[in-house]
């Protein structure tokens, strides 16, 4: 079974069609991208899976569970987490909060246990404290705990979100752009960062990026999309040279 | 790791002894100058409204600094927890010992500011800004409006509302009207001391500062510092918008309740629950740092006395407090006025000199 | 009162609230705060033509004018001192219990001139009632003006604001502070400007104000300025014509509730009408929606 099938999704926003008739396959522990030119439609899509915006037809299941319309958060419960292409962190709390606040549904306890400081409380928030340096150390951001997350560099704002979706547990990662913004070294060390997590955590990732040097350096497969269509599909090096992929990228 | 996290932890708990030090600390000192005679009545006059804005002030903290949602209505609450209580009391009054009575119209008057709170949350929080604070001042309004026109009487076949007057209550004649619209209650009975209002501020203090430092006060923050993410991650944003909303709304009923019982006559009037004591409030809880919870008890103390202690320039002590609080504000918030603070700051000046003899 | 009567002096009370509510509206398009101390702007310039024409015996006419012209400076000082300073200060917080503070300020100093008794203010307006249907319906003079100062206001302000570089500036400042900055407008001029039209017109409303209702005290300008705050929000904050639709349906919603409902519950209703409409239309009648794009 796959991991992610989506068949036939669409979506128009008065009248524009913005995806239509999408379809995606992707196994457990694959790293897929998802590529294509400004505007063909990627981070809605995005937004589609992750319940931001409503499908108009189509079908999405996540591991064999059907999670057609559910909202944001029952999607992420059942084990969709995601980042964003402009960083959305909680920029006034700590990086080690930031990250708890990713482990609030699988660490619950009640909000009297919480004013009262019951047992319960200093046992969980223990718990949390411990998973979230456990996170934060395999991106490196450890020594920056106590650090407010709005004074995190650029690079290390962007880890700390990949690090705030693991925290939730899931079994899809999605990155829309992860990328962006970095120099040469600091993709190189994502790149590295990005397969550790998949083999480490036993991840399925879906990514959006424009960096082909990401890329084609760790997508097992790729889906090409343009004017809200897939161009293509199948695997990066057979995707990367397809000359409708390159007309579409460098124009005719 | 385990050494760090643990350091962490007492951070904020060493913080928040900080805060319940300080408040035990004005107590015994305030305690000392009355029994010593070294105080006006004047002023002992203040030590229970001292402790109710206090209340207040940490309370709408709870829902400007830490849901990050302007709220213009605070006083509302204020009035439904003070109506709330003085009615609870006026009607137990005798049929239940003093203390116990009085600690029941505090949790009375908590709940059902606090079950208001929620109501009024469900359709307030839905929307943003500006829009969310010109809803909560018209829900504030409506609140006082609406207890000007109510009446409660009791009598031998149990309670009678009106909305009009005393006279449609249609009561027998030994019945008791207990509210009188406009008029209010009269002779609540006068419960509230200094040290009832401190233990009650202590409380206040404990519940906010656990809830911040708990699950759902990082959930209530990471809403407000970004909605969105917060959603991807799962937090459900309706349920702790409106904790956070409610648990705000239930500490100013306390405020109220603790108000109700340090009068005679308790009315709903512009000047103790309309639109301009919410202001008042928020200029504490702005003056006192946003997010800050000690800050907002040290602004609500310190703006409280700044007139009393003023009274000798009688007319223009108003005037000087509208000059200390924009002058405040500019040099708290104004950019310039930040650069000055840091280039001026007697720590970077100290630390200048060190370095300068170090060189030498 | 016939209904008419009671509708026509909701129209005229909404009017002034309208006056009112442009100030608000304009200066939170641009400067994005809400002025507070507008309605104490009001109250200033109600004294000043109460003295003017008590005191030094000048005529309505040249009274009014005298006004606008002391708020026009009032409202740029403010701007000036209290209010630019904090322009980049990062929290609209700040600038709102700054401008609380200044109203604190106008209302204390407006207690230490003119004492807190209330004053009876002459109408500015000398003009007979008008009667129609044998005296059933009476039309005062004062309506009368009110009504046509706020139409002519309305449409030389939404011309100014289509038709001139100036106007056409303060809509680039509302959209986009920083790109306006960068096509060369001067960011701090315009803004002040709207702080001199808006201060203005509160003078105009004072003076309107005050002839409808004729009672002068310090606080004369809060309820009204609170409520045409209200307004502008009904209509949709920052859109011009929205703070006259919600300035007079505000008008209008409060006079008739108050004729047939109860005086005592009349802001009640009136706060419970515009709780319903944001609730529908969440950012007022003629409200843009913008959402927040993921």
């Amino acid at each position: 079974m796959a991991m992610l099938e989506v068949q036939g999704l669409g979506i128009s926003f008065g009248g524009l069609c913005a995806v239509d008739r999408f379809n995606l396959k992707i196994e457990k522990g694959q790293l897929y991208g998802l590529i294509g030119p400004n505007g063909a439609g990627k981070t809605t899509i995005f937004n589609l899976l992750t319940g931001v915006y409503k499908p108009n037809n189509g079908r999405v299941t996540l591991d064999g569970q059907n999670i057609t319309g559910k909202s944001t958060i029952e999607i992420n419960q059942a084990g969709i987490a995601r980042t964003f292409q402009n960083i959305r962190l909680f920029p006034k709390l700590t990086v080690l909060d930031n990250v708890k606040a990713g482990l609030h549904n699988n660490h619950p306890y009640s909000t009297l246990e919480g004013i009262l400081r019951l047992p319960k409380y200093r046992k969980v928030e223990k718990e949390m404290d411990e998973k979230a340096m456990e996170l934060l150390k395999v991106f490196d951001l450890d020594g920056y705990a106590d650090v407010l997350a709005a004074n995190l560099p650029y690079g290390k704002q962007r880890k700390l979100e990949i690090a705030r979706a693991l925290a939730t547990d899931p079994k899809l990662l999605l990155l829309d752009e992860p990328a962006a913004g970095m120099n040469p070294n600091e993709t190189q060390e994502l790149m590295d960062t990005i397969r550790f997590v998949r083999d480490h955590f036993d991840m399925t990732i879906l990514l959006i990026e424009h960096d082909m040097r990401l890329v084609s350096g760790i997508c097992e497969e790729l889906t090409v999309l343009n004017f809200g269509q897939v161009l293509c599909q199948g695997k990066t090096s057979d995707v990367l040279n397809d000359p409708q992929v390159i007309t579409a990228y460098l124009g005719e | 790791m385990i050494v760090m996290k643990k350091m962490k932890l007492d951070k904020n708990l060493k913080s928040s002894l900080i805060t319940y030090g300080m408040v035990i600390a004005a107590y015994i000192v305030m305690q000392t100058l009355v029994m010593t005679d070294n105080i006006s009545s004047l002023m002992e006059g203040l030590f229970v409204p001292l402790c109710i804005y206090s209340i207040m002030a940490v309370s709408l903290n709870l829902t400007v600094g830490i849901l990050g949602e302007l709220s213009l209505g605070h006083a509302g609450f204020m009035c439904i927890g003070a109506f709330a209580g003085a009615f609870f009391s006026k009607c137990m009054n005798g049929a239940m010992p003093d203390g116990i009575r009085f600690v029941c119209a505090i949790l009375i008057g908590a709940v059902v500011a606090a079950l208001f709170g929620f109501l009024i949350g469900i359709p307030v929080l839905r929307l943003k800004g500006d829009y969310l604070a010109i809803v909560t001042l018209g829900f504030g309004e409506i609140i006082k409006n609406l207890v000007n026109v109510f009446y409660v009487g009791r009598d031998a076949n149990g309670f009678h509302f009106s909305m009009k007057d005393a006279m449609s209550l249609g009561m027998e004649a030994d019945g008791e009207v207990i509210i009188k619209g406009a008029q209010g209650i009269t002779k609540t009975p006068q419960d509230s001391t200094f040290t009832i209002g401190v233990i009650l501020l202590l409380i206040a203090l404990f519940i906010v500062l656990n809830f911040i430092n708990s699950r759902s006060g990082r959930a209530v923050m990471a809403i407000r510092d970004n909605r969105i993410a917060a959603e991807s991650i799962g937090i459900n944003i309706t349920k702790y918008k409106l904790m956070a909303f409610s648990i705000s709304a239930g500490l100013a009923g306390v405020a109220g309740v603790l108000y109700a019982h340090n009068l005679t006559t308790l009315t709903a009037l512009p000047k103790n629950f309309g639109y301009n004591q919410s202001i008042m409030i928020l200029v504490y809880v702005v003056l006192g740092g946003i997010g800050n919870i000690r800050g907002s008890v040290i602004a609500a103390v310190a703006l409280t006395l700044l007139p009393e202690l003023m009274r000798s320039l009688q007319d223009y002590r108003m005037l000087i407090y509208a000059v200390v609080l924009i002058g405040a504000m500019l040099f708290t918030w104004a950019p310039k006025a930040k650069e000055f603070r840091e280039k001026y700051s007697p720590k970077r000046l100290l630390a200048l000199k060190k370095a300068q003899k170090e060189a030498k | 009162m016939s209904f008419l009567g009671y509708l026509i002096n909701g129209v005229s009370l909404g009017s002034v609230y309208a006056i009112i509510a442009l100030g608000y509206t304009m200066v939170y398009g641009i400067a994005k705060m809400l002025n507070f101390a507008h309605g104490d702007v009001i109250m200033v310039g109600a004294f000043v033509i109460y003295t003017a024409m008590s005191s030094a015996g000048l005529s309505p006419i040249l009274s009014v004018i005298l006004a606008m012209v002391l708020c026009t400076i009032l409202g740029m000082t403010i701007e000036k001192i209290a209010y630019r300073p904090l322009r980049n200060a990062g929290s609209p917080l700040a600038v709102l219990i700054t401008a609380i503070g200044v109203s604190y300020l106008l209302q204390n100093l407006g207690l230490l001139i003119f004492g807190a008794d209330t004053k009876s203010f002459k109408s500015i307006v000398n003009m007979e009632a008008l009667q129609f249907a044998e005296g059933q319906l009476t039309i005062s003079g004062e309506t009368i003006v009110t009504i046509i100062a706020c139409v002519i206001i309305m449409f030389a302000l939404t011309s100014f604001v289509k038709y001139t570089k100036a106007g056409r500036a303060m809509v680039a400042v509302s959209e986009d502070r920083g790109a306006a900055q960068l096509m060369g407008i001067n960011v701090n001029g315009t803004i002040a400007l709207t702080f001199a039209i808006g201060s203005a017109l509160a003078a105009i409303a004072g003076a309107l104000l005050c002839s409808a209702y004729p009672s002068l005290s310090p606080y004369v300008g809060s309820m009204p300025g609170i409520k045409a705050f209200v307004a502008a929000v009904f209509g949709g904050i920052g859109s011009i014509p929205g703070a006259m639709i919600g300035g007079i349906l505000l008008g209008v919603i409060e006079n008739l509730s108050k004729a047939y409902i109860s005086s005592q519950l009349s802001d009640a209703i009136v706060f419970g009408v515009l709780i319903v409409v944001l609730l529908v239309k969440p950012t007022g009648i003629l409200g843009k929606n913008i959402q927040e794009k993921v």
